[in-house]
């Protein structure tokens, strides 16, 4: 398989002697899509900066499908497409010239350059605001249009940098729909996110980093299996006035109709509904009281400030 | 990236920086061929009559080199660096940063941006002076020549003052306290013979004393100056402007971290 990103001992010190990179591996294969996540300052964002080339490295290799960041610049950038954190437009152009711009740095022709941008201006929804110039947009519509500009060239890497920023949720919903469709037709995504649930429901592999080291990186199906409880909210059919004595779990009570359980990492769920059965007591629903992936977060993330 | 594939590149930044001067052409077009105007029927015609011949010429015929080289420095350097601080203050400079188009190719974009809106403009005050006065060419190879390298000059000069600033006041304070009063002491309202000694020599470290001069020995044959010295002087401030403005794209001064 190919690899889309590889990143060896990438370090980055900034002119005020901050270090936000301390000599991190990351690599990605083709077809991927892969959360890079952490807390705010962490990191992700100056990796990010440097793979793009916005940001110097001060040490490390980084090649993008086997193309040196270095050496083969023009071939490396060709393959990514990058949407930044922050909105960067040029804000007295239309939504269709931003695009035909975009397409003329990478050297795509005029005439496939304006193919590209009605593609991706429909797929995105903006075809209709073509004329209008982004300032009259949407928060929401300002975000699809960066992910636009970043495709009209057809990189093999896309790299969002927090996508959902800003977004409501019926469009963060249908940005995942896109997003998904594009990783099956074979584009490498790589996505760094504060929504949790969207690395979760999106990603097959996942890195966590903090104060500028990696602190995990592999499949998000062996992450989660990691957690060694989760907790779950049960909500009671009839008031309770205490606590049910629950063998092998521990439960508290929240309010009246409202049950908080762990469940550690060996338990079964049918094991939990054994015991309220035997203590009975009738659940109308169950949800999670965190997502799963934010626990493991957390918990990764506190231990390393720890 | 090819040949082909940056000559596209190139063309987008013109294309983009062209539309973006004809998108304002009330602030970018305008006030110079205005300002001109205003200085033609002023210095030239209503003061000029009572100033009398200077260098030999009638004195609208004098000042018509220095006003359109006015206009024309003014106007490449306004545009490169009005546009490029734009980019870099919006950020949407990250547009060509991200992509495969080389430094040179950026830099030279913006750069015949520059050239592109000073030749304009000095062509638009060209055709108002031809109301005012008769202009007869007196070598166009100089003329042509000086415009063109003049422009190109001051469009990196504007690109260089771009890249250090960091607010809005930082653009305009070279044009307002440097470049102002050095056009205004370049000769382009008087002859230096006009000056004391002392004061003719302290022009000559203007260089946009030569500039004038070898504009208008181009237009009507006549210069305080040398114009060989002239076309050298600009030629090598030329091309120090074109390898400094590119080792500070190169060197990512304040547009990469």
């Amino acid at each position: 398989m190919t690899t889309a990103l590889s990143i060896k001992q990438l370090s980055k010190a900034y002119n005020n002697g901050f270090q936000a990179l301390k000599g991190i591996d990351l690599q990605v294969e083709e077809g991927d899509f892969f959360a890079l996540l952490g807390p705010n300052g962490a990191g992700k964002s100056t990796t990010i900066g440097i793979i793009c080339s916005l940001i110097r490295k001060s040490a490390g290799k980084v090649r993008v499908f086997d193309y040196d960041i270095d050496s083969h610049f023009s071939q490396a950038k060709k393959q990514i497409g990058i949407v930044p954190q922050e909105f960067n437009f040029p804000n007295f152009e239309k939504v269709f010239d931003i695009l035909v711009n975009q397409a003329g740095y990478y050297g795509l022709p005029k005439k496939l350059a304006v193919q590209r941008t009605e593609k991706y201006l429909k797929a995105l929804g903006l075809w209709d605001r073509r004329f209008d110039a982004p300032r009259s947009l949407s928060g929401g519509m300002k975000r699809r249009l960066m992910i636009a500009r970043a495709l009209v060239h057809e990189p093999r890497l896309l790299i969002l940098d927090e996508p959902s920023a800003g977004v409501d949720i019926e469009m963060r919903r249908s940005m995942w729909v896109f997003l998904k469709e594009l990783n099956e037709q074979g584009t490498t995504i790589i996505l760094t996110t504060h929504y949790l649930e969207e690395a979760e429901s999106l990603c097959r592999n996942i890195a966590i980093i903090n104060h500028g080291e990696i602190v995990e990186h592999g499949s998000m199906k062996n992450l989660l299996s990691q957690l060694h409880k989760e907790v779950v909210i049960l909500d009671t059919k009839a008031p309770l006035a205490s606590a049910p004595e629950l063998t092998g779990f521990t439960a508290i009570l929240v309010d009246d109709h409202t049950l908080e359980v762990d469940i550690e990492k060996g338990q079964t769920v049918n094991a939990l509904f054994t015991e309220l059965t035997a203590a009975g007591i009738e659940i109308n629903s169950m949800r999670n009281k965190a997502n799963r992936l934010e626990e493991l977060f957390v918990n990764l993330v506190n231990s390393g400030a720890a | 990236m090819s040949f082909q594939e940056q000559l596209i590149a190139f063309l987008t930044i013109v294309r983009k920086e062209v539309k973006r001067f004809m998108r304002i052409w009330t602030q970018t077009l305008v006030p110079p061929v205005i300002t001109i105007t205003l200085y033609f029927i002023i210095f030239g015609t209503l003061i000029g009559e009572r100033i009398g011949p200077m260098a030999g010429v009638d004195y609208m015929e004098f000042v018509v080199p220095g006003l359109i080289m006015m206009s024309v420095i003014t106007s490449s350097y306004t545009n490169v660096v009005s546009s490029f601080f734009g980019a870099k203050f919006q950020r949407f400079i990250e547009e060509m940063l991200v992509s495969p188009t080389p430094n040179y190719i950026i830099l030279l974009g913006f750069v015949m941006g520059g050239v592109t809106r000073g030749l304009g403009v000095g062509f638009i005050v060209t055709l108002v002076a031809l109301y005012f006065t008769d202009l007869q060419i007196h070598n166009y190879p100089i003329t042509i020549s000086i415009v063109v390298v003049t422009s190109v000059f001051f469009s990196m000069a504007g690109f260089i003052n771009a890249v250090f600033a960091n607010t809005f006041d930082d653009i305009s304070i070279i044009p307002t306290f440097l470049l102002t009063p050095l056009i205004y002491l370049g000769g382009v309202f008087y002859s230096t013979a006009l000056l004391p000694e002392f004061w003719a020599a302290v022009s000559k470290a203007n260089p946009i004393l030569y500039i004038v001069n070898a504009f208008r020995y181009g237009v009507l044959g006549i210069s305080d100056i040398n114009v060989n010295s002239a076309f050298i002087m600009i030629a090598v401030f030329t091309i120090v402007a074109w390898f400094y403005s590119l080792w500070l794209l190169n060197s990512g001064k304040s547009l990469r971290q």
